[in-house]
């Protein structure tokens, strides 16, 4: 036998007994994770709002894990799909809670199943991130110890954004509201008119629709005999479309203010050119020059999934964004609290000072009184043109 | 111009309703049974028409003409695996066979071609025409006349052909039919064929006014099988002139009462309108020999 072959022989039982070690010790190395859980839609039309939290929260994850992770404790996601079902989203939510055991909840894009596990998780004391959904009562919902918090859009502010945009971009006077007919549709009827009144304005009118109305024109036709100059627009991707393919067919040339609903999807496949009309509020956008995080996150990105090549697959951003900058978030709160117990983070959620998010620098982000990270001043208005979606300088 | 923009919407919308609702008619009358997942057939048209003449990029007719073909098996397949196992025992399970069937084509459906909702390009789905002041997509002049089209050759077929009246034979006495030489099976799976074909038809014509993905037929199927009865789902003509109607009923309460009020008016139409005419508008009555 030769130095060499016996060298290689003597490598090789090394590496065997390495591999046999690790097989040992890997049950024990998973026991030491961090868990926290995603409760969002994974299925049906909303789907790919689910795969871009998943992935903002990954690519977060794998930044806190290379840095040690939290608590001495790399950070392992849960995820559960809700199918935009509020019951089945509560099921999830007690199941990864109870046997899970995860230290903390991440909400998906549908109010009504955020809504559904708001008073789970004050009861059970879990601290509840919401990312996506824009109902206002999520947040502010009146309990006495609110775990509940939101890297995203408020309903009440959105409305408030999109009357101020309205007015200074096409000084609207005489708006009128095409809504879906759901639970959102009337968290922003509330909100924009609210929004109004403070301004000592009227409306022409308010027209609702249907997930499945392929025709809109009825209700269209009425806003326009009634004079409106603007058109507030609330719905998800394809009902936002069929809004729009119905004006095409109108030839009716309105200027249409949207909340974030055509973010979500092949917005301008859809609706066709005239998809590029349509405004609508963002909190990020990857498109143009990005700040230093930005560039190391879309890198992140790109590297982890391959299947994104232009920034038209990045998509839908405020997703991918809210979920990374909601994920530092909480890790931060736990650190800060020493501890995964739900009351302990829930304090150390105000005592978090300074934190150099990708959507902004957030500066004291929570307050008891306030449990929202993201306020009106970090809205932008985008628009979609060739699959991408671009700001618009307001 | 408020009640000519919401007729052309209601006549084309309502011609999509009557199309999906001949399929019911069709397999009621030759085997009383009807199949509830003609919404999925209808559905699967679309999505079958996107994957040849988009994804694949086949010439549209050839296309449509591939979609219609394999949604005429997905009806064979219903009846053979669906219904016939409980129908010809005597049970009414097919009922929720087929239920369970759609919601199983509508999930493949949603894993194989994908979560997010595809744009059906069309050129008469995009040129677009000015009538009496309103402007109205070629696609939607179109939709009625196809719809009223079929109503005619289905009337016809069933009236003077051979096969039309095998067909009905069958729903009559099936025994004395088989004595006569019909193939009761085959009769009874030609109708899902055709029944599905047709809801794969409404499904194609649809997809450009419309998106194409996995859940676009749920409501449709739901309001067919509703304009079906309304119309006396024993008459072709009836249930197309329930689909007319309810088409027209839904737009001209959404032009004029708001949108709203659309579902709790037309729906209660129904309601009232069966309770008037319990056989539907053009129905006959069952009659049950003893």
């Amino acid at each position: 036998m030769t130095v060499a072959s016996r060298f290689s022989q003597l490598t090789r039982r090394l590496l065997l007994a390495g591999a046999a070690a690790m097989f040992v010790s890997l049950p024990a190395y998973a026991q030491e994770t961090l868990k926290l859980g995603l409760v969002a839609a994974m299925s049906g039309q909303s789907a790919k709002s689910g795969e871009a939290i998943v992935r903002g929260l990954s690519i977060a994850i794998d930044e806190i894990n290379a840095k040690g992770g939290v608590l001495g404790k790399k950070v392992e996601l849960v995820v559960r799909d809700d199918e935009s079902n509020p019951a089945k989203g509560v099921v999830a939510a007690r199941e990864l809670v109870q046997r899970e055991k995860v230290a903390g909840l991440f909400g998906g894009l549908d109010t009504p199943v955020s809504m559904a596990i708001v008073p789970f998780a004050n009861q059970s004391k879990v601290p509840f991130m919401g990312v996506w959904a824009a109902g206002t009562p999520i947040t502010r919902n009146g309990a006495a110890e609110n775990y509940v918090f939101r890297v995203s859009a408020v309903d009440v502010l959105v409305d408030k954004a999109l009357l101020a945009y309205a007015i200074k971009k096409y000084d609207a006077k005489k708006p009128g509201m095409i809504l879906i007919n759901n639970s959102w549709g009337e968290s922003n009827e509330v909100g924009l008119k609210a929004a109004l009144a403070e301004k000592n304005m009227n409306y022409v009118g308010i027209e609702k629709f249907q997930d499945a109305d392929v025709d809109v024109v009825p209700q269209l036709t009425r806003l326009k005999e009634a004079g409106a100059d603007v058109l507030f627009m609330v719905a998800n991707v394809a009902p936002s479309s069929q809004v729009v393919k119905s004006l095409d067919r109108m030839g009716w040339d309105v200027p249409i203010v949207s909340h974030w609903g055509p973010a979500g999807g092949r917005f301008s496949e859809l609706a066709g050119p005239s998809g590029a009309k349509v405004h609508f509020i963002q909190t990020y956008s990857f498109a143009g020059k990005l700040s230093p995080k930005g560039e190391t996150v879309l890198a992140a990105l790109k590297k982890k999934y391959p299947e994104i090549k232009t920034l038209a697959d990045v998509t839908p951003a405020v997703g991918i964004a809210n979920a990374y900058d909601a994920m530092n978030l909480m890790t931060l709160a736990i650190a800060k609290a020493g501890s995964t117990e739900g009351p302990k983070v829930r304090e150390a959620f105000y005592a978090i000072d300074k934190y150099d998010g990708l959507i902004k620098t957030y500066d004291k982000p929570f307050t008891p009184q306030n449990h929202d990270a993201l306020t009106s001043e970090d809205y932008i208005f985008t628009h979609f043109k060739e699959g991408q979606i671009l700001p618009l300088t307001n | 111009m408020l009640l000519i923009s919401a007729i052309v919407s209601g006549l084309a919308v309502g011609s999509m309703y009557g199309l999906i609702a001949l399929g019911f008619h069709v397999t009621y009358v030759v085997s009383n049974t009807v199949n509830f997942s003609q919404g999925s057939s209808m559905m699967l048209g679309a999505v079958l028409g996107y994957t040849f003449a988009v994804t694949l990029g086949w010439p549209l007719p050839l296309a449509a003409a591939m979609a219609l073909a394999l949604c005429a098996l997905f009806g064979l397949v219903v009846e053979r695996a669906l219904v016939r196992p409980f129908a010809e025992r005597g049970s009414n399970a097919w009922l929720m066979a087929t239920v369970a069937g759609g919601i199983v084509l509508d999930n493949v459906v949603l894993f194989t071609f994908g979560k997010e909702p595809r744009a059906f390009p069309s050129v008469m789905g995009q040129t677009r025409v000015e009538i009496f002041g309103t402007g109205v997509y070629v696609l939607q002049l179109i939709i009625p006349v196809v719809g009223i089209a079929i109503t005619l050759l289905l009337r016809y077929a069933f009236a003077h052909t051979r096969t039309g009246k095998a067909l009905l034979a069958v729903v009559q006495n099936k025994d004395a039919a088989r004595l006569m030489g019909i193939n009761v099976r085959a009769a009874i799976a030609l109708s899902f064929a055709i029944s599905t074909a047709l809801a794969g038809l409404a499904g194609l014509l649809i997809a450009p006014l419309f998106s194409v993905h996995s859940d676009m037929g749920t409501l449709f199927g739901i309001k067919a099988f509703a304009v079906a009865i309304l119309g006396g789902i024993s008459s072709a003509s009836g249930v197309m002139l329930a689909g007319l109607l309810y088409g027209l009923i839904e737009a001209t309460v959404t032009a004029f009462a708001g949108s709203t009020y659309t579902q709790i008016v037309a729906f209660t139409i129904v309601i009232v309108a069966l309770a008037v005419m319990p056989n539907g508008i053009l129905g006959r009555a069952a009659t049950k020999k003893v």
